[in-house]
């Protein structure tokens, strides 16, 4: 729409024109307050609009959403025959050296899908630096000779304590001590890495991502 | 920040930037009763609510009408939350059989979500049923937010209509607000959100077995992980449209099945400011000058763009205290580096410190990330961002009836630099307006400074304090600039649900919610009344660049100038602490 000339189209709706003093703006009420009048009128609104946006509303989405994207909106399960074994949005504690570690978790215990919680520690404190230190120390303990920096969402606590992905250069970081864990050529391992990582979505949305959970499971198909 | 956040980054602000004349013209037809589209539908349901409830739609309102009812509105609200937390172990939808909600942090979520500040001491998944959140907070996230819409179209209306006592009538805006724009957009929003894996269920929280099973802190083995279920999309689509942002869950958008994908991110972050922009357009064209809602538009970006910035540098530095454990936090294509502390993978540091400036640039206070394990000076950002008094983009109607009053005090300023009586869009400025918007610009930082200052001078304000150092000061100045500007984000780390802080927020929530909105009406009442100024050539004109600086310039001041002190004594120290090697 171009520039509007016309001026204040709403001025029309305005009724008989007074002409008050402006610099006296503390005028009388034209109309009575009515309370009795503005109760039930809230009280009915109130009252239907809970219907709508509190019962008609979410249900509609419900329905919806569960004919749309049944496996969506119900958790993004993952089924190992009538087994539910994950969900392909939330994290898995992961402490063997022969699986890949995700994000350190904040939660108590960790992963735990009913308290997400982050760590909420400062930049400045101390017990923040006590804690990466500790990782990384666990990290180099379980790959000895493994000497190469190590990438900071690996020793850094994510801000839900469920995260499920790891940036693929955290999962390139461990795929030594993984293959040598298990036996398994290390070329199979980077493969498989690649196999679970996602790009950003129509390429620059997002961060790329490794799938930890379904990257371990992967690892332990492998014959 | 990689080149992944930076592309995002732009095309946000290209995407946000081409929606708001579509969707401001659209919400403008919405508020004069015009044809818009959604009548043949809507129009029907809007019309027997009417009947109902006994409403003239045609019957206008005073100043003072207006604000009762919207009083009396919000009161049933605030009443109704309360109730049903307290009752909620005796009602259905309660699949995790949750118990009853203390009074204190039930007043307070009841405040929290009445005022559209959405401050939670609580966590969703493990305290609320599902009843709670769908009839409670649900609904609220639509009410409050259609409150903030409605009483800036009253305000518009006193700056558009010359001498006449109404500013029209707070029911039919408020309806008009739900049935045409809130729910349109949540509901696409939701079942977009649903498709890309929010959870919209009502079973209980489903069992998974661990691959690799764990032990718990008293060494008992854990074989299996809860996945929690629940009406979350349909609420989260409209806390962020409505700039409410309570979560579904505890960590709120962090959550993997509140904000799972990028895709899922980038329309939230889409719906923070969507409508807080999109109304600048609604403005110029209900004033019959869109220049006039550019400028406004404008004036937020050249605040919240050199903010965004501050904290993109910020984060991706990283922390100066990890760098000498061998760690790699460089910016690549493999990783998002910086700080990922309190950060989630997918989103990276571009998208989380854009998320944190958007949230409490917006009242929205939503996170998708820790604040609290921010760098000093990228937790200053959002931080400030609340305490400039949630006037940049702000909530949905608030935060522009908010910019309304800054803009009534740049030109009484420019007017007092020139000898001439100030006019904004031909209305005199005069005594009684300016009384009125010292109000609504002195009470939120009177709110925060006093708050803060009482609780850091007693046992029950520290002892919520979870870091050591002046960030613990940081995490209670948060947490009251948040309340006390209607934002509800926090730094986490603060124990607040505490009888102490439960009753000190709630009327920080409550005072700075309600007793803006009647100077802001009283505003709208008087300006009404007045006639058109006509423009002559000592006119200042209002849609300028030169005007836009002074308006942003005067945001800035009046913030800075009344916060600087108090940001010394938390970030801004932290920062040279965090910086220099031996502390």
């Amino acid at each position: 729409m171009t520039q509007s000339s016309q001026a204040n189209p709403d001025s029309k709706e305005s009724s008989t024109p007074r002409d008050r003093n402006a610099a006296e703006p503390r005028s009388g009420n034209p109309r009575t307050l009515d309370l009795s009048e503005s109760m039930r009128a809230a009280a009915v609104l109130f009252l239907s609009m809970t219907v709508i946006t509190g019962i008609v509303y979410p249900l509609v989405v419900t329905v919806v959403a569960q004919v749309a994207s049944p496996q969506a909106s119900t958790g993004s399960l993952i089924h190992d025959g009538d087994r539910i074994v994950g969900s392909d949005l939330i994290g898995q504690p992961f402490d063997d050296a022969r699986y890949f570690w995700g994000r350190p978790s904040a939660t108590t215990p960790a992963y735990n899908g009913l308290g997400g919680s982050g760590s909420n520690l400062a930049t400045t404190n101390p017990a923040l630096r006590a804690a990466v230190q500790e990782r990384t120390e666990r990290l180099r303990a379980a790959d000895k000779g493994n000497t190469l920096p190590i990438p900071v969402d690996l020793v850094s606590a994510s801000a839900s304590g469920l995260d499920p992905h790891l940036s693929p250069s955290a999962a390139n970081y461990q795929a030594a001590r993984v293959a040598r864990e298990r036996g398994i050529p290390l070329q199979r391992v980077r493969e498989l890495i690649k196999t679970h990582t996602q790009p950003p979505m129509f390429g620059f949305l997002g961060q790329p991502r490794v799938h930890i959970l379904r990257l371990n499971r992967s690892l332990d198909a492998v014959k | 920040m990689n080149t992944y956040a930076g592309i995002e980054i732009v095309v946000y602000f290209a995407v946000l930037l081409a929606m708001v004349k579509p969707l401001g013209w659209y919400m403008a037809r919405v508020y004069r009763g015009r044809p818009c589209g959604l009548d043949a539908v809507l129009a029907p349901v809007e019309r027997l609510l009417y009947r109902l409830s006994g409403v003239n739609p045609d019957g206008e309102m005073s100043w003072q009408k207006y604000a009762v009812a919207m009083l009396i509105f919000n009161l049933l609200g605030i009443v109704a939350v309360y109730g049903l937390q307290r009752l909620q172990g005796s009602l259905p939808l309660n699949p995790q059989e949750l118990g009853t909600v203390a009074p204190d942090l039930a007043f307070n979520t009841a405040v929290s979500f009445a005022s559209n500040t959405n401050w939670q001491a609580y966590s969703g998944e493990s305290t609320l049923s599902h009843l709670t959140q769908m009839l409670g907070l649900t609904v609220q996230n639509f009410l409050s937010a259609a409150t903030g819409m409605a009483v800036l179209v009253a305000l518009i209306r006193g700056l558009s209509r010359t001498s006449t006592e109404t500013i029209g009538n707070f029911w039919v805006d408020m309806t008009r607000s739900t049935l045409y724009i809130l729910m349109p957009l949540s509901l696409v929003m939701a079942i977009v959100l649903a498709s890309q894996g929010v959870v919209q269920s009502f079973g209980p929280a489903a069992e998974a077995t661990l691959l690799d099973p764990t032990t718990d802190a008293d060494g008992q083995a854990v074989l299996t992980q809860r996945i929690p279920m629940g009406p979350a999309a349909s609420q989260v689509a409209i806390k962020q449209l409505g700039t409410n942002g309570g979560g579904f869950f505890g960590v709120n958008s962090a959550h993997p099945l509140e904000n799972p994908t990028p895709l899922s991110n980038f329309l939230q972050l889409l719906a923070i400011l969507l409508i807080p922009a999109a109304l600048c357009y609604t403005f110029g064209e209900m004033v019959g000058d869109v220049r006039q809602g550019w400028a406004l538009l404008a004036t937020m970006l050249i605040i919240f763009v050199p903010l965004v910035g501050l904290g993109l540098w910020a984060e991706s530095a990283g922390n100066p205290r990890l760098a000498d454990l061998g760690i790699d936090a460089t910016a690549t294509l493999q990783q998002s580096g910086g700080n990922m502390e309190g950060k989630e993978v997918r989103f990276g540091v571009g998208t989380s410190v854009l998320w944190a400036a958007a949230t409490t640039a917006a009242s929205n206070g939503s996170v998708n990330s820790m604040h609290d394990s921010f760098t000093p000076l990228g937790g200053l950002v959002p931080m400030w961002l609340m305490q400039l008094g949630e006037v940049i983009f702000g909530g949905v109607g608030s935060g522009l009836y908010g910019l309304l009053i800054f803009a009534l005090v740049a030109v009484f300023i420019a007017g007092l630099m020139v000898g001439r009586t100030p006019e904004y869009l031909g209305k005199k400025i005069e005594a009684y307006e300016m009384k009125m918007a010292a109000l609504v610009i002195l009470i939120p930082p009177i709110v925060v400074l006093a708050g803060t200052a009482l609780a850091v001078s007693v046992d029950a304000g520290r002892a919520a304090i979870a870091n050591p150092g002046p960030h613990g000061f940081s995490e209670i100045l948060y947490a009251l600039s948040s309340a006390g500007n209607n934002n509800g984000s926090a730094f986490g780390g603060l124990g607040a649900n505490s009888i102490f802080y439960n009753s000190l927020l709630g009327v920080a929530m409550f005072v700075s919610r309600y007793w803006l909105i009647i100077p802001v009406l009283a505003i709208a009442g008087s300006l009404a009344r007045k006639r058109q100024t006509p423009v002559s050539a000592g006119t200042l004109p209002t849609h300028t660049p030169l005007f836009v600086v002074l308006l942003a310039g005067i945001v800035v001041l009046v913030g800075a100038l009344t916060f600087l002190p108090a940001l010394a004594l938390g970030p801004i120290v932290e920062h040279l602490q965090l910086t220099s090697m031996n502390s």
